[in-house]
């Protein structure tokens, strides 16, 4: 009888435990970005410069388990050479809490234009990767990314 | 929780004229978001490494600006087209100010 009874009550707490939970999880935190907003980022660093499509390679995994950790490599083709070189590189995702994750410096001196480093995703999203090349062309990519546990917050 | 940082470099110490190295760094750091809440619901101040650099003769050659969405302890790799021999100096700037640094000597022969 006594067994029971702390069964019960310890099922009842969590069953309160899970709906507090869950509450949690749909209770809205905070605001994401939108694809409006990383326009409107890359319109502040370009204006309405035309973007061509080609020659950036965005290497993002197409689903990540673990959005706190999400791997990401940018390659862009360039002879690298003091007169035909990537200036810079930006990265911007549509579903964070803000559009911006990393922007590169590249000089001639790197002698290829990549890097890699590790991202925090707070939920399925675009990546969005951007190249500036030294005569001025602007290239860009996009690539999606599955998230299943997001990286945001607690 | 906070425990100075410490980074971890790996890159070559000899290279050939014109070899392409590859640089990869990481650095131990909390990458605190500014996103996060603690227990009592208040916001955790951001706190965050913004800047990385890489120099070789104090010559900067790579530069990456981090924003929150950079997971704790961040890794950066890249490369570096050996000319000459010198050395790398690698910077991590914090949003506090205080700048971390790693020294590597490079023979190229």
């Amino acid at each position: 009888m006594v067994l029971m009874k702390t069964e019960t009550s310890r099922r009842e707490a969590l069953a309160l435990a899970g709906i507090a939970g869950l509450v949690a999880l749909l209770a809205p935190r905070m605001s994401f970005a939108d694809a409006a907003m990383v326009d409107a980022e890359i319109k502040k660093l370009y204006g309405d410069k035309k973007f061509e499509s080609g020659k950036v390679k965005l290497d993002v995994p197409e689903i990540a388990e673990n959005g706190l950790v999400v791997p990401i490599t940018i390659d862009v083709e360039s002879p690298m050479t003091d007169a035909d070189y990537v200036k810079a590189v930006h990265v911007f995702a549509d579903g964070n809490p803000a559009p911006g994750i990393v922007s590169y410096k590249f000089t001639p001196a790197c002698g290829k234009a990549s890097a890699s480093t590790r991202m925090r995703l707070a939920q399925t999203q675009n990546i969005i990767c951007i190249a500036e090349m030294s005569d001025g062309k602007l290239y860009s990519t996009k690539s999606s990314v599955k998230v299943t546990i997001g990286g945001c917050g607690g | 929780m906070s425990v100075k940082p410490t980074p971890r470099v790996r890159v070559p110490t000899q290279a050939k004229p014109g070899e392409l190295l590859e640089i990869k760094t990481l650095i131990s750091h909390e990458m605190e978001s500014g996103q996060r809440k603690d227990a009592s619901g208040k916001i955790v101040p951001r706190k965050i490494i913004n800047t990385f650099t890489a120099q070789f003769n104090g010559k900067t050659v790579f530069e990456a600006d981090w924003n929150p969405a950079i997971s704790a302890n961040p890794y950066q790799s890249f490369f570096y087209k050996a000319s000459e021999s010198g050395e790398f100096a690698f910077l991590w700037k914090d949003d506090d100010g205080s700048v971390y640094e790693s020294k590597h000597k490079l023979t190229v022969a």
